[in-house]
């Protein structure tokens, strides 16, 4: 009894610990029902899973198809992120052009892109080309908007100082604009990197020749839930790893900025 | 700035907007017309205003439109009961929500489209997988928003209202809701927004009716006017839901 209550004293002090407990319950009883509840055709045990990870990666075509949707997955970013950053900056710095477009840019942002898919296999084929575009179409939205709140976020009062010290154009870009850009670039980019893994797996999964889309079909249709499941775990880790990296750059990055 | 010069620039900007609309379309019926853009990969803009007309007018949309909404409805209800009462239960005590927040945002940060094959290999490719996708991924931010906002209520005011003597339905109705309910309100338009795209999502990859699946339909079978036409439907049917969810909740949060 009072070996009990010490165990939920040190729990009720530590609810890492706790966290851990409830995930290592979860996985019990999804191992258990897995094992003996669920027709093994639908649903496979952890274990299992985590067994036949290596013959996921041995099946013929999976590693090159990991390997085109992460490159999928890096172009679309990049390309999100230099035409974003683009638009962005061209529409936040001036009142103008942030009138004239900024309503344009969100009302492309809250259309539902996924009923365009179609559009862009239509376009760009059936190959990655595809891909990268409906990842780019998802990712560049939240980074423009972003960087233009940035950017209008700058306190107008450090503007005028500049330029009352005799600042030029460039000088205000490079010593009051950029560096007050950066928190907002790096969230821009977290966010912009959530869209980009949501279109290019949205893209992957509708239509895939090559890519991981192709083989979730075909473990599904062949009634495979333990690849199935092993592979969709090696996706789920690419995705937790690309947006943990970006985050911590975001914190990195907006370090400065103790306010 | 003068007023003046504000209403000329505010005019200024109009016409830019209004002009990028107009050039757009200029282009789009031009290239169409006489530049010789295959009409498989863009449609003449008039003949897919014939065709919306014609979707509109025999009430061809009526199934798909309704699978589509029904399958939406579902999946909230599903999503926004299970939220907020999950998260009522875990706010309640801080220790939960030590426990159960990291976790619940960790997931929500994997792209849970992912799990769209096997919620077809469980559920079919029927409504079933789609009402399935919508509520899992309508859940976490929820869940979350509902987390955030009865676990994260002043405590001043809790301590003032106790010590006036309030009783847990006084506290409930009159402290907490009004705390959180915005942020709730908030957690509840999001889920809201994505339940309605990973349906129209789960719809597109694999299903067998709905507003998505009429879309892929056409486009496989090349009858790419039409197909702009139920585009067309679907970013309207889409907007004006958003639309009606967004100001329920600026009305709600008003009172």
């Amino acid at each position: 009894m009072s070996g009990l209550l010490a165990v939920k004293k040190v729990l009720l002090r530590r609810p890492a610990l706790a966290r851990i407990l409830v995930l290592v319950a979860f996985f019990l009883f999804w191992e258990i029902s897995a094992r003996w509840w669920i027709d093994p055709m639908f649903m496979s045990p952890p274990s299992r899973v985590l067994a036949s990870l290596s013959s996921v990666f041995e099946t013929r075509g999976v590693p090159a198809a990991l390997r085109i949707t992460f490159w999928e997955l890096t172009v679309a970013f990049a390309i999100s992120v230099v035409i974003g950053l683009a638009i962005g900056l061209a529409v936040g710095l001036s009142r103008f052009s942030n009138r004239s477009f900024m309503p344009i840019i969100l009302l492309l942002y809250g259309t539902p892109q996924i009923t365009i898919l179609p559009l862009f296999i239509l376009y760009f084929g059936i190959g990655p080309a595809s891909k990268i575009a409906f990842g780019v179409s998802h990712g560049i939205f939240p980074i423009i908007v972003t960087i233009v709140a940035g950017v209008q976020n700058i306190k107008p009062i450090l503007m005028t100082s500049a330029r009352s010290m005799g600042a030029n154009r460039w000088q205000i870009f490079r010593w009051v604009i950029f560096p007050h850009m950066i928190p907002s670039f790096f969230a821009g980019m977290r966010l912009g990197m959530t869209g980009v893994l949501l279109g290019v797996l949205l893209a992957e999964l509708y239509v895939s020749t090559a890519g991981i889309g192709y083989f979730t079909t075909l473990f599904t249709q062949n009634f495979d839930p333990t690849k199935l499941l092993g592979l969709i775990s090696i996706l789920a880790a690419m995705a937790i790893i690309l947006n943990e990296l970006v985050r911590r750059a975001e914190v990195h990055f907006a370090r400065w900025r103790t306010d | 700035m003068s007023a003046r010069q504000d209403r000329r620039d505010k005019f200024a900007s109009r016409a830019v907007q209004i002009g990028f609309i107009v050039g757009l379309l200029t282009f789009w019926y031009l290239g169409t017309a006489y530049w010789g853009i295959s009409p498989l990969l863009l449609p003449n803009p008039v003949k897919v205003w014939h065709e919306l007309k014609d979707v509109l007018g025999s009430g061809e949309y009526l199934p798909d439109l309704q699978i589509t909404l029904t399958e939406l409805a579902v999946a909230f209800s599903i999503s926004c009961t299970s939220g907020v009462t999950l998260g009522y239960l875990i706010s309640r005590s801080q220790y939960l929500i030590k426990v159960f927040e990291p976790l619940l945002a960790g997931v929500y940060s994997v792209p849970i489209i992912l799990f769209l094959p096997l919620y077809v290999l469980f559920f079919g490719l029927g409504p079933g997988s789609k009402i399935a996708i919508g509520t899992t991924i309508s859940f976490f931010p929820i869940v979350l928003n509902t987390i955030a906002g009865f676990g994260y209520v002043d405590k001043i005011f809790i301590t003032a209202a106790r010590s006036m003597g309030a009783s847990d339905v006084q506290m409930f109705r009159y402290v907490l809701l009004p705390a959180a309910l915005p942020v709730i309100l908030t957690g509840l338009r999001i889920g809201f927004t994505v339940a309605l795209l990973s349906i129209l999502g789960s719809e597109t990859i694999a299903s067998l009716a709905g507003l998505g699946h009429k879309i892929v339909h056409l486009a496989e079978a090349m009858e790419t006017a039409r197909m702009f036409a139920y585009i067309a439907f679907a970013v309207v049917i889409a907007a004006f839901l958003n639309t009606v969810v967004s100001s329920l909740e600026r009305k709600a949060r008003r009172r």
